[in-house]
């Protein structure tokens, strides 16, 4: 077996998973985003791979290759549809709402004047979101009417044409926390509380990472998110809301578990690559614990 | 031990044995992110500035 890991860097998530393929005996080679040229339609060398690992830092380019990878009959992990739903905070809500998977009131508007109403009707705070990035990158909690007009001037101004899709969420008071669940093929293998005295908790913004136990309501709730999204390999961000509960806030598809593996004591890169081997060799859907939706189960290269 | 120089500042960089080309690196005199953009010879470029949709 020839696993392509199709990714921007080798970070130490990148290396630990040549290190998983590797121990397992499975061939796997680098496949260098900036320095590919696909040819649409054209197998020319890919066809030596069994499977595609997709983990190419932009999800713009992530998802035009996986679709290209896929057409050639290629398992690809993630699909181009489960990076394009999770990719963007807006069809991420709409999967999950359309699932009826609990999830953070959300509201969209489309120009300035629309995201101040559905602002001031809300109350504050709130929380103003690009539907594209990661990282916590720019996240604003919305506190009052003065912010919320030099935010969406700032938007109007300095922004991209993808920053006229105003994603309003309702603000969650957290508890100085809020749970990073891994889930692959639909089973949660890992969980940790990122903790933070800002109300950013991301690792990559100074969250610390400790264990969080995998109880059964949070393994049921990222199997149905899993299966809302298209399944794969996915990281959860929910939130521990006083009120309603455990709610699933992000879907991230191309997961990052550097700062996970030693709390959780979870061989992280070592079930991402058990789960991508057994796409290889039983195809998509029969590498899921939870069911999917007919038309999922036709992605992938999956009979 | 194999090791690059830093783009930056000048300093030996020294590479691992299963150092592979596109791994991402720290200098470990300036902190500079570099990428590896060759193995043989060994050369060091600074790491590519985070795009506005880079992420997870």
């Amino acid at each position: 077996m020839r696993i392509a890991l199709f990714c921007s860097l080798v970070r130490p998530e990148e290396k630990g998973l040549l290190e998983a393929f590797r121990r397992r005996g499975v061939a796997v080679e680098v496949v260098h985003d900036r320095s590919a040229v696909l040819e649409v339609g054209a197998a020319d060398g890919w066809r030596r791979f069994d499977a595609v690992l997709m983990r190419s830092l932009s999800p713009w380019q992530a998802l035009h290759a996986a679709q290209l990878l896929q057409d050639l009959g290629l398992p690809v992990i993630n699909p181009a549809a489960v990076i394009h739903t999770c990719a963007d905070k807006l069809l991420t809500t709409a999967a999950l709402v359309r699932a009826g998977v609990p999830t953070p009131r959300v509201r969209i508007a489309f120009s300035p004047e629309g995201a101040l109403q559905a602002m001031e009707e809300w109350g504050y705070p709130v929380v103003l979101k690009p539907l594209l990035g990661s990282w916590g990158r720019l996240l604003a909690r919305v506190n009052d009417r003065d912010a919320a007009e030099a935010l969406l001037e700032h938007k109007e101004v300095l922004g991209g044409f993808a920053h006229g899709v105003y994603y309003i969420q309702e603000y969650i008071p957290k508890p100085g926390r809020d749970i990073r669940a891994f889930v692959v093929g639909g089973q949660t293998i890992a969980a940790i509380y990122r903790t933070s005295d800002h109300w950013i908790t991301n690792t990559a913004r100074g969250g610390r990472a400790a264990n969080c136990p995998v109880t059964p309501d949070l393994a049921d709730l990222c199997a149905r998110a899993s299966a809302a999204v298209g399944g794969g390999v996915l990281a959860m961000d929910l939130f521990e809301d006083p009120r309603r509960g455990l709610l699933v806030n992000e879907i991230n598809h191309a997961m990052e578990f550097r700062n996970s593996v030693e709390p959780t004591g979870v061989d992280i890169p070592g079930a991402v690559a058990d789960f991508v081997i057994r796409v290889a060799r039983e195809g998509w859907a029969a590498a899921h614990a939870h069911p999917l939706p007919q038309e999922i189960g036709r992605w992938n290269g999956s009979a | 031990m194999r090791q690059g120089i830093c783009p930056e500042c000048a300093a030996g960089v020294p590479l691992r044995e299963d150092t592979v080309l596109h791994e991402l690196l720290t200098c470990p005199e300036c902190g500079t992110a570099l990428e590896v953009i060759s193995l043989s010879p060994v050369s060091l470029e600074r790491a590519p500035q985070v795009e506005e949709d880079w992420g997870e």
